[in-house]
């Protein structure tokens, strides 16, 4: 066969990496040894979401992805997402990193516990490490959902609600709508955030499974910012709401 | 309405004709046009009275024009046929030649432990570039066959018939073809887990797209279309679930043979044909006809049923079964094999000569699951009925021992309450109702018009002897998550589980309880089980049993050969990631020694 193994006969490379991994997972589960016929490990990588918008000026390249490997119940996931600026004089970059132990709980849904860290390059730069908790899963009618709270140095809390869902046009072509909530249980000035309800986000993407690995997609992001946080974006002189036109593709292995 | 498929002008359209004609003869004799009767050609091996010698190796061939490579035996995918006579011994020597490890396993044969095959439970393998020589005695006779048991070697072709003669003739017939039905695909099968595992529906290309709704909705109203939508939904579980892999990549082949390549079979009109159905197939359930030509099933499993005539059955994962046909005309039937989902079809033809064709089906559109299959009842009414007090989530599933309530032997379990057992996050819901459906044909069959054969149907044409009630009864729940593409029994996969134990000479009713939405083979290596769909001690034997969507169907078993035996579902991609135990039978003495 071609070079297309996964878990079952992995690259060299692939395998010291997962050993690595393999070696975290063990620590943090103590589950029996990888057999066959159950307890087999895998390794996924995915971009839901590499895209370029057209604004604002900086028309930033926007990313959105994440990582697991382990078995049924215990798995180990990375996250990043973030964006960074392609056009003259607009490089700033902005990106959320996490790694997150994974337990699935029950039939659909995992509980997700680890750590979270900000960097952003803007104003001299800045990176702030939190605590991150959360649920993600699976929601009756076909929703996909993750709830995350995460808890700073200062104690501060903030968290996000996202819900996704696929709709089918055929079977390639789908359309997605995306809404992402963000609360803050406090003022955080550094961060620009209000109480409350801080942001809103709603997307919806259309995308063309060329294969189900790689679909090109084009679609619409609407982001606004809410209450306070809008108040304090409106005194910096901006608009709190901006729509933009994406296009990018989704990726995974 | 016919398709008729030219194989010269597909093969002159990829511009390989001359290779790729050459390689599409890497196929064992027995499995080209022939006739079936011949014993000597090679692609045959004849073991009465001697040993013989199985290469184990990877070989560059073609399947329907493309070039591949597969693991072969001998070299030829199918492998070569193995024949005997009951009584015989057979002696083999395997010649592992592949860098990893391999194993063969007798399916459906009745052996000492230690030839079973099954690396990890049986012996150990046959490791790379090492020999292994089996060596056991036949007593039984009847369409059988072997294959690898390590890693996804089967779905890569290394299977073939073995085909045991009576020591006395019991079925007539004049000529006879193995017609062994498989899914072959030119990916990686550890490529295709990976995914599933990511994707679970990555083959399913025949999911439901809000232009079915919108059809939907002007056939049935629109009430009913979002209600049928909230209901699947709410259990995010798919209708069109019907098989994990599909037409997607696998081309279904017949004796090594695709659609295009058309296998031919040959007869002279007015025999009586005897065709040995064996499904060798990795993720497919097929069902099989002959239009124009009723089919008398005269085996299942390999053992002797009373004959009965239909026109389609469904043959499930690792099953077998013998027909005879009697073609009177001189002309050419298709033998068609449609994939359980629709997504493809493996074909062949009966033909008085070589070249033949005859109008092959149409495919029938692919069936949806129903709230059947979900164990919401089959016949609407069982919610709120009585069961008496039978309640599964009541009961202990590993070990029951309570023979004052169990039923007469041979008979068909009752209706049961399922109640909200949970099996934890590697099962996604239970059915409410189990219900036996054991004289259903399957899903998505029996409304063409034509009969169609169920286990109910199949009657063992001798009464078994010492025909008793069980000792104990044994009840596993096959369960399984599609979203995380976790399978097991009760909620555990093999990996984490410790083996069945079963005392020597124990007589054990099998309940099997299908908490999915999927049918399993779910198989017995050691020991054949007595299928109970009412006949009595005219049940059936089988090595194989195909479990229907939320349905619970029994089976007796003599625990009589001592031993760690396999037990599990033939779909190997379930069956790899843990739908799989060991029943291991421990003489009655080592059993209080240990105190267990």
């Amino acid at each position: 066969m071609e070079e297309d193994h996964d878990a079952g006969r992995p690259t060299r490379a692939r395998r010291a990496a997962a050993l690595v991994l393999q070696g975290v997972v063990l620590a943090l589960t103590a589950g029996p040894s990888a057999a066959q016929m159950g307890g087999n490990t895998y390794t996924y990588v995915a971009f839901d979401e590499l895209e370029l918008a057209t604004s604002p000026e900086a028309q930033p390249v926007v990313f959105d992805g994440e990582a697991w490997y382990g078995g049924d119940f215990d798995r180990l996931w990375l996250k990043a997402a973030g964006e960074f600026g392609t056009s003259e004089g607009q490089r700033d970059a902005e990106v959320a990193l996490q790694a997150l132990y994974s337990r699935a709980v029950t039939a659909f849904w995992n509980l997700q516990a680890g750590v979270r860290v900000d960097h952003r390059t803007e104003d001299g730069g800045a990176t702030r490490p939190r605590l991150a908790f959360g649920v993600e899963g699976l929601a009756r009618y076909w929703f996909e959902v993750e709830a995350f709270a995460f808890v700073g140095e200062d104690g501060d809390v903030t968290g996000t609600l996202e819900a996704s869902y696929d709709m089918l046009l055929t079977q390639r072509l789908v359309l997605e709508p995306e809404v992402e909530i963000s609360l803050a249980s406090e003022a955080i000035p550094e961060s620009g955030l209000g109480s409350g309800f801080t942001e809103g986000e709603f997307g919806l993407r259309l995308r063309y499974e060329v294969r189900r690995e790689f679909a090109p997609y084009i679609g619409w992001s609407w982001e606004r910012a809410f209450g306070e946080t809008a108040d304090l974006v409106g005194a910096r002189g901006e608009d709190g709401t901006e729509g933009t036109f994406v296009a990018g593709f989704r990726w995974w292995y | 309405m016919t398709r008729h498929i030219h194989r010269r002008d597909f093969l002159r359209a990829t511009g390989v004709l001359g290779t790729l004609t050459a390689l599409e003869a890497v196929r064992p004799s027995w499995a080209s046009a022939t006739d079936g009767l011949q014993r000597s050609a090679g692609g045959v091996l004849h073991g009465s009275g001697r040993e013989l010698d199985l290469v184990i190796d990877r070989t560059r061939l073609a399947v329907d024009g493309r070039g591949t490579r597969a693991v072969t035996i001998n070299g030829t995918m199918p492998g070569p046929m193995l024949r005997y006579r009951e009584g015989d011994e057979l002696v083999i020597n395997v010649d592992n030649r592949l860098d990893e490890d391999t194993s063969i396993h007798w399916h459906g044969i009745i052996l000492p432990n230690d030839q079973d095959g099954v690396p990890g439970v049986t012996f150990d393998g046959i490791p790379a570039r090492s020999r292994f020589t089996y060596r056991f005695p036949l007593e039984q006779n009847g369409t059988y066959w072997y294959h690898s048991h390590s890693g996804f070697q089967e779905q890569l072709g290394m299977y073939a018939p073995l085909i045991i003669d009576p020591a006395e003739p019991t079925v007539e017939y004049d000529r006879e073809h193995v017609v062994l039905l498989a899914d072959w695909t030119f990916e990686d099968p550890y490529r295709i887990m990976a995914r599933l595992k990511k994707h679970p529906d990555y083959y399913n290309n025949q999911r439901r797209t809000l232009f079915d709704f919108f059809r939907d909705a002007a056939d049935d109203g629109l009430g009913a279309a979002v209600r049928d939508r909230l209901a699947w939904g709410e259990m995010r579980m798919m209708p069109s679930d019907i098989a994990d892999i599909t037409g997607t990549t696998y081309t279904y082949v017949m004796n090594g043979m695709g659609p295009v390549g058309n296998w031919t079979g040959l007869f002279e009109p007015g025999e009586r044909v005897r065709l040995r159905f064996i499904n060798a197939s990795a993720a497919t359930h097929f069902d099989v006809r002959i239009p124009g030509l009723p089919m008398t099933v005269v085996q299942a499993d390999g053992l002797y049923v009373k004959p009965i005539e239909t026109d389609e059955f469904r043959i499930a994962i690792a099953e077998t079964y013998d027909v005879i046909v009697e073609p009177r005309e001189n002309q050419a039937y298709t033998v068609f094999a449609e994939a359980m989902d629709r997504s493809g079809f493996a074909r062949g033809t009966l033909a008085v000569r070589e070249g033949m064709e005859a109008e092959v089906p149409q495919r029938r559109e692919r069936f949806l699951l129903t709230m059947a299959d979900m164990g919401h009842g089959s016949h609407g009414d069982h919610e709120g009925m009585d069961m008496g007090g039978m309640d599964h989530s009541a009961m202990d599933h590993a070990a029951m021992d309570h023979s004052a309530m169990l039923r007469a032997p041979g008979t068909i379990p009752p209706d049961v309450t399922h109640g909200p057992g949970d099996h934890g996050a590697a099962n996604a819901g239970v059915a409410m109702v189990a219900t036996s459906r054991i004289d259903e044909p399957g899903n998505g069959l029996g409304k063409d018009g034509w009969r169609v054969l169920t286990y109910a149907d199949l009657e063992a044409t001798e009464p078994r002897p010492n025909f008793r009630a069980p000792d104990r009864e044994i009840e596993l729940h096959l369960t399984g998550n599609m979203e995380r593409y976790t399978w097991g029994f009760d909620g555990v996969p093999h990996a984490d589980a410790e083996p069945i134990p079963l005392t020597l000479g124990e007589r054990i009713r099998l309940t099997l309880v299908n908490d999915t939405m999927m049918a399993h083979p779910i198989h017995l290596h050691g020991m054949w089980m007595e299928l109970e769909n009412g006949k009595g001690d005219l049940c059936p034997r089988v090595h194989t049993v195909d479990v229907k969507p939320a349905e619970h169907v029994s089976v007796l078993f003599d625990a009589d050969v001592p031993g760690r035996w396999a037990f599990h579902c033939h779909v190997m991609y379930h069956m790899h990631e843990g739908m799989f135990r060991v029943f291991e039978v421990r003489e009655p003495t080592a059993v209080d020694g240990e105190g267990s």
